[in-house]
C-alpha cells in the first residue's frame, strides 16, 4: 500500500512546490511509493467537497503531511490546524515554514502599514477601500507553523534543495530520522579561508569577488567574507547544495544571505552575525541596516513593528 | 422549490497561486454573479524599504517560486537604473540567457505538469486521475521524456548560475561570472536537446490535443480585449528588452517606454479581492469587468504576446506564428489559445537560447560594470512568463530604497480571468445543474492564463 500524503502552500511563493518537481526522474519513484490525496498545485481535490457546496475546510487522512509558508491569514491556519487533525506526522517544507522565511519582513510592519502603502502605489487608483468581501482576514503577523501547530520534521532552504526534499520523503518512508545537515554553510564552503587580517569594515556586494582568473573553481578563491564583504555563512545552516555540497550562492560566487535560516532551530541570525563580526574586530557601526540579517527568520517575534 | 446557493470552488487548483471563486446561483438555477477572489498580500512594496538597492533582486524573487528570474533580473534592471550604471553586453546577454532557458523550461512545466490533464485525461475525468500522475500513468514513455526534458533545462540553469529557483547571479552592473568555454559547449548541446523536444511538443499537439477540443476552444471563457507585451525595434517579440506595446482590442496600438508605465496603467481595488486590476489608463474609458462591454480591459501572457507581435525573431516559431495567424487572425482572442501561443513561445525560447550561445561575445569575460550607490530612479522591465513584468523603484543617497512599486506579470490578467470565469459559468451551468465536471471546465478557464 502507497503511504497517503496530503500538501499544501500557505503565505508562500510556491518555489517549495516547484523543488518537489525538480526531483526530477526520482518524482517518479516517489510517485510509486505515495499516493497524494490533496496537493493543490497538481490534483483538484477541494476544500469545500468537489460540487464546492460545503462549509469547513475538509483535507482527506494521510500519514504525512507536506506544508510550505508560514501562516498570514485565517485560512492558512485553518488549512494547518486541519492538517495537523487529519495527518499523522507534520513536514515544515522550507524556511517560510520553519522561520518565516521573506514574507516574515513584514513583520517589522503593521497590517494598516502593509495595506496604506499596497493600496497607494503611484499606478493605483485613489481608494479609501480595504478588500474584505470573501476573503480570509490577515492575522496580526506573519507566523512560523510551529508557533501554531506542532510540527514533526523542519526541512529548512528557500527553496530546500530536491535531494534534501528527496531524503526527507525517503526518510520518513522508511521509517528512521532524515540526514540532513545540522553544520554551518562555511563548513560546506569549498573557499579559501586564511584568516581576516586586518579588515575593519565591510563592504556592499558592488563589486564581484576577486579570483585570479575567471575559469578557476572556487577552491582556488579566497572567502568572500574575509575579502571584505558580508557573507551570512557563518550562521546559517548548511545543505542549500544538496548531495553536491558546495553552497549554492558560493558557486555563483555571490555571497550567503542566511536562506536556510539559523544553524540551530532556535538561533538568531542577526544577532550570532554581529556577535561574530564584533568579536573579530569589524565595526557593525558601519552597515547601512541589520534586519535585513533576519530577512528569512523574522518570525518567532524576531522582527517586531517599530515603537511609535 | 428555490435553487439559489453559492457555490465554492476552493481552492482553484492546477494553477500556480492562491484564488477561489464563488458562483451565485438565483432562483431558477442560473448564473447571476461569479468572483474569483485572490487571496495573497504579502506586503513587498512596504517592506523592501530601507533595504540596500542591490539586495533587493535577491529579496523580490520570493513573489513567485515559478517565476523567480523574471523578478531577479527585472529588479536588476530596475536598480542597474537607480544607479545610473550600464552593465557590459555580455552582462546583459548572460541574464537574457538565463531567462530564456527559465521561459523554457517553465512553459513545459505548465502544459505537461498543470494543463495537459485536461486535455489528454479529459474534463469530465474522475480528479483522482485527472493530474499529472494520471497522465503519467496513461503515457509512461512520454511522462519520461517531458521529465527528463524539463530537469535538462532546469538543471542547466543551476549547474552554471548556483540556484535555479531565486536565483542571485544576476547582479546589478551585469552578472555574477562569466561563461567558460566548457559551459558554452555542454549547454549548447543540452539546448538543441530541449529544441527538438519543444518542436516535438507543439507538433504533438497541434496533431493529437488541439484537433479534438476545437469546438472548446472556440467558447470556453471566450472575451474581447486588449492585449500587452513587450516588442523590440522591428516589432518582433522579445523577453528581455524593449518598448511595451499596448493594443486595444480592435488591434490599433501606442508603443512606449517602460520608464512612462504610470502614464499608460492603472490599477482598480475591488471590495472582493485583494490582488488589485491592472487596466489601460490610457484608454480614458475607466475600468469595468462588464462581459459585453469591458473597459480598460487588456491580457498579458503568451497570447497577449504573440498578438502584439509583428513576427517572432526566429524562423521556426516564426513559421508557427504564421500558421497560428492562418488559423485565428490578430488579434486571437479566444482563451484556451494561450496553451498553442505557450508552445511556440516554447520553440522560440529555445532557438533564442541557442542564438545567445552560439554568440562568441557570450564567453567575455566583462561581465559586470563598476557600482556606485546613489540617490535614482530606475524602473526595471522583462517579459515573465505571465505577462509584463514591472520594478519601479527610488533609491536616497546612501542607494537605500525609498520607494518601491510593482506590477506583476499574473496580475494583468485578474480582471480577464474574472470575465473569462464569468462567461463559462454563465454558459455552463444551467438550472442549477453544476456537476464536477462542469465546474472543472469553469477552472478550465482560469488555467489557461497560467496565473
Amino acid at each position: 500500500m502507497p503511504a497517503k500524503v496530503a500538501s499544501d502552500w500557505l503565505n508562500s511563493c510556491s518555489g517549495c512546490e516547484i523543488a518537489i518537481v525538480d526531483m526530477g526522474e526520482r518524482l517518479l519513484t516517489v510517485l510509486e511509493l505515495v499516493e497524494f490525496v490533496h496537493i493543490p498545485v497538481l490534483m483538484d481535490h477541494k476544500y469545500l467537497g468537489q460540487k464546492g457546496d460545503g462549509k469547513h475546510i475538509a483535507i482527506p487522512v494521510a500519514a504525512v503531511g507536506i506544508l510550505s509558508g508560514g501562516i498570514r491569514n485565517a485560512e492558512h491556519l485553518e488549512v494547518a490546524l486541519e492538517m495537523r487533525k487529519k495527518c499523522k506526522a507534520i513536514i515544515a517544507l522550507g524556511t517560510c515554514a520553519t522561520h518565516g522565511g521573506i514574507p516574515a519582513l513584514a513583520n517589522s510592519y503593521t497590517n494598516d502599514e502593509i495595506l496604506d502603502r499596497y493600496y497607494s502605489t503611484e499606478t493605483t487608483d485613489k481608494t479609501t477601500e480595504r478588500p474584505s468581501d470573501g476573503l480570509p482576514a490577515l492575522l496580526d503577523r506573519c507566523y512560523a507553523l510551529d508557533e501554531k501547530i506542532k510540527v514533526d520534521i523542519h526541512l529548512p532552504g528557500c527553496p530546500p534543495h530536491p535531494d534534501q526534499v528527496f531524503e526527507a520523503l525517503v526518510a520518513f518512508l522508511e521509517g528512521r530520522a532524515p540526514n540532513l545537515r545540522d553544520k554551518s554553510v562555511c563548513d560546506t564552503c569549498p573557499t579559501i579561508r586564511e584568516g581576516k587580517g586586518d579588515l575593519k569594515q565591510l563592504r556592499r556586494f558592488l563589486q564581484a569577488p576577486h579570483i585570479n582568473s575567471p575559469g578557476d573553481p572556487l577552491d582556488k578563491m579566497r572567502c568572500i567574507l574575509e575579502q571584505g564583504m558580508l557573507c551570512m555563512g557563518p550562521v546559517t545552516r548548511a545543505g542549500c547544495g544538496g548531495d553536491g555540497v558546495t553552497p549554492r550562492c558560493i558557486s555563483a560566487r555571490v555571497p550567503c544571505r542566511g536562506c536556510s535560516g539559523p544553524v540551530l532551530p532556535d538561533g538568531n541570525q542577526r544577532l550570532d552575525m554581529l556577535n561574530a563580526l564584533a568579536s573579530n574586530g569589524i565595526d557593525i557601526g558601519s552597515f547601512p541596516e541589520t534586519k535585513s540579517m533576519l530577512r528569512f527568520s523574522g518570525a518567532h517575534h524576531l522582527l517586531r513593528p517599530a515603537r511609535k | 422549490m428555490t435553487q439559489a446557493r453559492i457555490i465554492n470552488i476552493s481552492p482553484i487548483t492546477r494553477i500556480e497561486g492562491h484564488a477561489s471563486i464563488a458562483i451565485q446561483l438565483d432562483d431558477d438555477g442560473n448564473v447571476s454573479d461569479t468572483k474569483v477572489h485572490f487571496q495573497s498580500i504579502r506586503g513587498f512594496e512596504k517592506f523592501v524599504e530601507g533595504k540596500p538597492a542591490e539586495e533587493l533582486p535577491r529579496i523580490v524573487t520570493r513573489i513567485c517560486g515559478i517565476c523567480p528570474w523574471h523578478h531577479h533580473l527585472a529588479s536588476n534592471k530596475a536598480v542597474d537604473r537607480c544607479f545610473g550604471v550600464t552593465p557590459p553586453p555580455t552582462g546583459h546577454k548572460l541574464r537574457e540567457l538565463v531567462q530564456t532557458i527559465a521561459q523554457a523550461e517553465d512553459k513545459l512545466l505548465h502544459f505537461f505538469f498543470l494543463a495537459a490533464a485536461d486535455f489528454v485525461i479529459g474534463p469530465d475525468a474522475d480528479y483522482a486521475v485527472r493530474n499529472v500522475i494520471g497522465v503519467a500513468k496513461a503515457n509512461p514513455a512520454l511522462a519520461k521524456k517531458v521529465v527528463t526534458m524539463r530537469q535538462k533545462a532546469k538543471m542547466i540553469i543551476e549547474k552554471f548560475a548556483g540556484k535555479a529557483i531565486h536565483p542571485v547571479a544576476g547582479v546589478v552592473g551585469g552578472f555574477s561570472k562569466p561563461m567558460t568555454e566548457e559551459e558554452r559547449k555542454w549547454m549548447l548541446a543540452d539546448m538543441r536537446e530541449i529544441l527538438d523536444f519543444a518542436l516535438f511538443t507543439i507538433e504533438f499537439a497541434k496533431t493529437q490535443v488541439f484537433p479534438k477540443y476545437l469546438d472548446t476552444i472556440k467558447i470556453l471563457g471566450v472575451i474581447k480585449t486588449g492585449f500587452i507585451g513587450t516588442v523590440d525595434k522591428q516589432g518582433a517579440l522579445n523577453l528581455y528588452d524593449g518598448d511595451i506595446r499596448l493594443m486595444k482590442p480592435d488591434g490599433t496600438y501606442t508603443d512606449f517606454d517602460v520608464q512612462d508605465y504610470t502614464d499608460y496603467l492603472g490599477e482598480h481595488v475591488e471590495p472582493w479581492s485583494y490582488g488589485k486590476f491592472p487596466y489601460a489608463k490610457s484608454w480614458g474609458e475607466g475600468f469595468s469587468l462588464n462581459l459585453d462591454q469591458p473597459k480598460g480591459i487588456y491580457r498579458s501572457n503568451t497570447l497577449a504576446r504573440i498578438n502584439v507581435a509583428d513576427k517572432m525573431a526566429t524562423p521556426r516559431a516564426q513559421s508557427e506564428l504564421e500558421e497560428f495567424r492562418s488559423l485565428f487572425g490578430r488579434p486571437a482572442q479566444a482563451t484556451l489559445l494561450y496553451h498553442y501561443a505557450r508552445l511556440i513561445e516554447e520553440v522560440y525560447a529555445c532557438e533564442h537560447a541557442i542564438e545567445l550561445l552560439e554568440d562568441p561575445e557570450i564567453t567575455n569575460p566583462d561581465v559586470r560594470a563598476k557600482v556606485e550607490p546613489r540617490a535614482g530612479r530606475g524602473v526595471g522591465c522583462v517579459e515573465a512568463p505571465r505577462g509584463t513584468l514591472i520594478h519601479d523603484y527610488s533609491t536616497d543617497e546612501n542607494g537605500l530604497i525609498t520607494r518601491a512599486n510593482m506590477i506583476v506579470g499574473t496580475t494583468h490578467n485578474l480582471g480577464p480571468i474574472n470575465m473569462s470565469v464569468d462567461q463559462a459559468a454563465r454558459a455552463l451551468i444551467k438550472n442549477g445543474v453544476a456537476d464536477e465536471g462542469i465546474l472543472n471546465k469553469v477552472e478550465m478557464a482560469v488555467r489557461a492564463y497560467d496565473p
